[in-house]
């Protein structure tokens, strides 16, 4: 029975994340697509918890965090660089 | 006890991949950057906290031990989400994305033109 209800959350994420890549596509400004990646990367969070379920072992419970941990990174720069213009700027005291 | 428990890890993780479906029509169906921003945030945010609760929960269940990576990736997507979010709208405000021509108050504008004119 669990299994059932593994199956269907795994198709409705994958149908969330098709979605998403339609925005990705066809996202009129650039924040939109920044913005759908990391809804895309937190769905990718989701399967690969449901998968460690599935195949009933914990080895990619540090795979999680690990997704967790660049989504946010990659979206910390990429505003960064949209705002600023640039990622690391110069130290202008030096 | 057992199956119980795993009824209730099932119901917890179909309940968060709707949150994640939901995300996605938000996503789709509305007009602007601002409020499609609001609909990635929270309603992720939350889903993909159902979805490891239901994971540490079925951990605990049938191996029995509780997994203290599961639950800091919890606390760090709870407190990190939101601010890449914030991150992200904040840059695209300060691109000059336009708002929904139907929305009705800017609070922001009077505060950026004061802040052009200095």
């Amino acid at each position: 029975m669990l299994d059932i209800f593994m199956l269907i959350s795994l198709i409705i994420l994958s149908l969330a994340s098709i979605g998403l890549l339609y925005r990705v596509v066809k996202g009129p400004g650039v924040t939109d697509r920044v913005m759908a990646l990391d809804a895309i990367g937190i769905n990718l969070m989701a399967i690969t918890a449901i998968m460690c379920i599935m195949m009933n072992t914990d080895a990619f419970l540090d795979i999680i965090l690990v997704i967790g941990i660049l989504a946010f990174v990659g979206t910390v720069a990429f505003s960064k660089f949209l705002e600023r213009g640039e990622v690391i700027e110069r130290d202008r005291n030096r | 006890m057992i199956e119980i428990g795993k009824f209730i890890v099932g119901v917890l993780i179909v309940l968060g991949s709707l949150l994640s479906i939901l995300t996605t029509v938000g996503m789709l169906r509305f007009p602007d950057t601002y409020t499609r921003g609001h609909a990635a945030s929270k309603s992720a945010t939350l889903g993909i906290m159902l979805i490891l609760i239901g994971t540490a929960l079925y951990f605990w269940i049938t191996e029995g031990y509780i997994s203290g990576k599961v639950i800091l990736g919890i606390v760090f997507i709870l407190m990190t989400t939101p601010v890449a979010s914030h991150l992200i709208t904040r840059a695209s405000y300060n691109n000059g994305v336009a708002l929904w021509k139907g929305s009705v108050r800017d609070d922001l504008e009077k505060k950026y033109k004061q802040q052009k004119k200095q």
